[in-house]
């Protein structure tokens, strides 16, 4: 229709809705935007990353106000911020808590993904775009980690640029393109700046935006993994359905005051979270002279630097295996095929390869900021084992009518990872292979838990029906 | 299984499951004892002492470089509040504080930066390394290690300066407050003991007790983890207002969550 865009609404914004579909795009995503009715807790932290995006934008640019993006003046003009400034100590505490926040409320939000199966029913692009999100974030961080210039922000970029170094052929190039330098310094600083304030915030918006439009397009998934669009009233609205505004946009305010609660605690009473949010060595400033004893990540990067530092191969395999980590998160739609999207109606084994992994993240986190010990080297190969078996474990549980199957994956997987074994064992290296000898458990048992349990004890493979309605 | 049972898991499983792994090999690495500062940021007549103490021993090569005369004045209780008028101030720190001068003859400004007029190549000449500014020594190494740190100087013949210290081994560092604290040697540690924090025993006593000297390095302590953040001593006061506030505004926003959301069963 190429005619006059006619409108009911009146005064300032009728004349707004004639020229621009404000109405529309209202009803479309908030007030007439259906989602279910039985969101839980874990619903919260897409809402929350909204704000934590806010909170960094906003801190952001009062930062830049008077951040100095030199080599010469850059940890200064962050001292001066910190005494100086009136109030730039609050400024710069909530821009460094809401980086460690930001990665809080998106692991959350990935993991709600995983147990509700929200990546299933047309709703791929949904995590695509999330992991995309999720790439750019890192990027984000990584960059923001080096302008400080302190210590670990500087032995921090040289760690994770020097991994280019270990693509063959045109590593070195690779990685000098990036520094635009033979070492980091000045104008790795100054590009990483222009990334960080400029290029990756406009990405990270823009996908928000898209992350939002699919979703939209295809609708919510829930803790019960039903498809409320299925039974709607006689006007099309689903049974199951509330607006989004105002009832979520109600329900969420209490939750974001009491992640704000949290969010200041940590800003007035521990800013530095004990090393974690702010590590002690990044008050001093950095010196390409000076190695520190101990070179640890910030915390949100560290599970995927124990699986770096755990592939011992080769320097780039390490790289790949760090690098696949990530991809194979990715590749979750695809690799989950079992139709049932909620955990609450798989079986049991499902459940626990899910916890599982949940926990093997946050380990493999733990050693990352730890110096390697034999005990904790072995642990971190063994934990990055059980990373990617989950995926394959999760491919196994995809057709739980046939548990006979469990048995072959089970041999082949246990083989693999004996397999491993046998090419790493090297008793001239006692102390290794003492290790390699008993932390075999960890792999061997979560496939066992996972494999041979719903194998032998038929009622941990039993998946459950799903109801027509949402529960609760 | 049920769906409440399944909550649970993640709520306690996970947790038990970290800690069981984790514990299964112990091991962590262990650092250098350090004893607890046990510092008031609060206690201005402390912070005082600490200023004083640290212009006087210190700030001959140790620079504040990001710390402002009298914004540090201001902050350790040189203050209106405390009957201090800004001439007060401004003389106390011109005469008893600022001992530096610039090309022309002319005192340092009591709004400029802590720094001194040792330069970094005369320190690299007489202790073969650069100086350490001290601004953020109270963040990067924390109090206690500071504490331990004055207090842990024992005599070392082997050592240009005479001495080395128990938690920075090998320090290009003289002991400053030997004349105060007096000399220790340290005795070494019976085989296969590790764990054990170095003891230190008094050869030749200095012009304090053993009390008093705890008294001037714990002074010191706090002044300098003040200096590493000024903002230390107002952002608990507000932080408590800040969460009162999101409380009250917590108990709002659930009404009126429960008020829409009555009707949705």
């Amino acid at each position: 229709m190429a005619g006059i865009r006619t409108t009911e609404a009146t005064g300032l914004l009728g004349w707004v809705d004639e020229r621009f579909p404000i109405v529309e795009t209202w009803e479309a995503h908030m007030s007439k935007y259906y989602a279910p009715k039985n969101f839980n807790a874990w619903y919260y932290f897409g809402v929350l990353a909204m704000l934590v995006l806010v909170i960094q934008i906003v801190s952001g640019i009062f930062l830049t106000m008077h951040y100095k993006p030199d080599a010469q003046m850059a940890f200064a003009s962050v001292e001066y911020i910190m005494r100086d400034v009136p109030g730039g100590w609050f400024i710069r505490y909530m821009h460094s808590t809401g980086a460690s926040a930001f990665f809080i409320v998106v692991y959350f939000h990935m993991f709600r993904g995983l147990m509700y199966g929200s990546y299933k029913g047309k709703r791929e692009l949904v995590w695509l775009i999330g992991m995309a999100l999720y790439l750019a974030l890192m990027a984000e961080a990584f960059m923001g980690y080096l302008l400080p210039w302190g210590q670990m922000s500087f032995w921090g970029a040289q760690v994770i640029i020097n991994l280019f170094n270990t693509v063959p052929v045109v590593g070195d190039a690779l990685s000098l393109w990036i520094r635009g330098d033979f070492v980091i310094s000045d104008p790795t600083l100054n590009r990483l700046f222009a990334f960080h304030v400029a290029a990756v915030p406009l990405i990270l918006v823009a996908l928000v935006f898209v992350h939002i439009v699919a979703l939209h397009a295809v609708g919510s998934n829930n803790p019960d993994g039903v498809e409320i669009k299925k039974l709607t009233d006689d006007k099309g609205i689903p049974l199951d359905g509330v607006p989004f505004h105002p009832y979520y946009t109600v329900h969420d305010i209490p939750a974001i005051a009491v992640f704000l609660m949290v969010f200041f605690a940590i800003i007035f009473f521990m800013p530095e979270v004990g090393g974690y949010f702010l590590e002690h060595a990044n008050f001093e400033p950095a010196n390409p002279l000076k190695t520190p004893v101990h070179i640890a990540p910030v915390w949100y990067f560290t599970p995927f630097y124990t699986v770096l530092r755990a592939v011992t191969l080769s320097p780039f395999a390490g790289t790949l295996a760090m690098f696949g980590a990530i991809v194979m998160l990715f590749l979750l739609p695809w690799i989950d095929r079992n139709p049932i999207k909620s955990w609450r109606y798989r079986n049991t084994a499902h459940m626990m390869n899910l916890a599982i992994f949940g926990a093997v993240f946050i380990i493999l986190g733990y050693l990352g900021v730890k110096p390697v010990t034999p005990e904790y080297k072995e642990m971190g190969v063994r934990m990055t084992e059980i990373y990617f078996l989950f995926f394959a474990v999760l491919f196994a549980h995809s057709n739980a009518a046939k548990p006979g199957r469990y048995i072959i994956w089970f041999a082949v997987l246990a083989g693999a990872v004996l397999f491993v074994d046998y090419v790493r064992y090297n008793p001239d290296d006692a102390v290794a292979a003492k290790q390699i000898m008993w932390q075999w458990v960890w792999p061997i048992g979560y496939l066992s838990l996972t494999l041979l349990l719903p194998f032998l004890m038929r009622p941990c493979n039993a998946e459950k029906p799903v109801p027509e309605r949402v529960t609760s | 299984m049920s769906n409440s049972i399944r909550k649970w898991i993640f709520v306690l499983l996970v947790p038990a499951m970290v800690l069981g792994i984790l514990g299964s090999v112990g091991g962590a690495g262990h650092s250098v004892p350090v004893q607890a500062a046990n510092i008031d940021l609060h206690d201005t007549a402390s912070l005082q002492r600490g200023a004083k103490y640290f212009v006087n021993y210190c700030m001959g090569c140790h620079s504040l470089k990001f710390s402002r005369y009298n914004r540090m004045a201001e902050d350790i209780g040189l203050n209106a509040d405390n009957g201090f008028s800004e001439d007060d101030v401004a003389t106390l720190l011109k005469e008893d504080v600022i001992f530096t001068y610039d090309e022309y003859g002319k005192q340092t400004k009591i709004g400029e930066l802590m720094k001194n007029a040792y330069s970094p190549k005369a320190a690299a000449e007489a202790f073969g390394t650069s100086v350490p500014d001290l601004s953020l020594t109270g963040r990067s190494r924390g109090s206690d290690w500071i504490y331990s740190y004055l207090k842990g100087f024992y005599l070392d013949p082997s050592r240009p300066m005479g001495v080395n210290n128990t938690v920075f081994k090998d320090v290009g560092m003289p002991h400053v407050l030997g004349n105060l604290q007096g000399w220790q040697k340290l005795e070494h540690a019976a085989e296969g003991e590790h764990h054990g924090a170095p003891k230190l025993t008094m050869v030749k006593p200095g012009k304090l007790s053993a009390a008093e000297y705890d008294k001037v390095v714990r002074d010191i302590t706090n002044f300098l983890s003040y200096v590493s953040e000024p903002a230390q001593l107002s952002r608990y006061t507000i932080g408590i207002f800040v969460i009162l506030f999101l409380i009250l505004f917590f108990g709002v926003s659930l009404l009126l969550e429960k008020e829409y959301w009555k009707d949705i069963h």
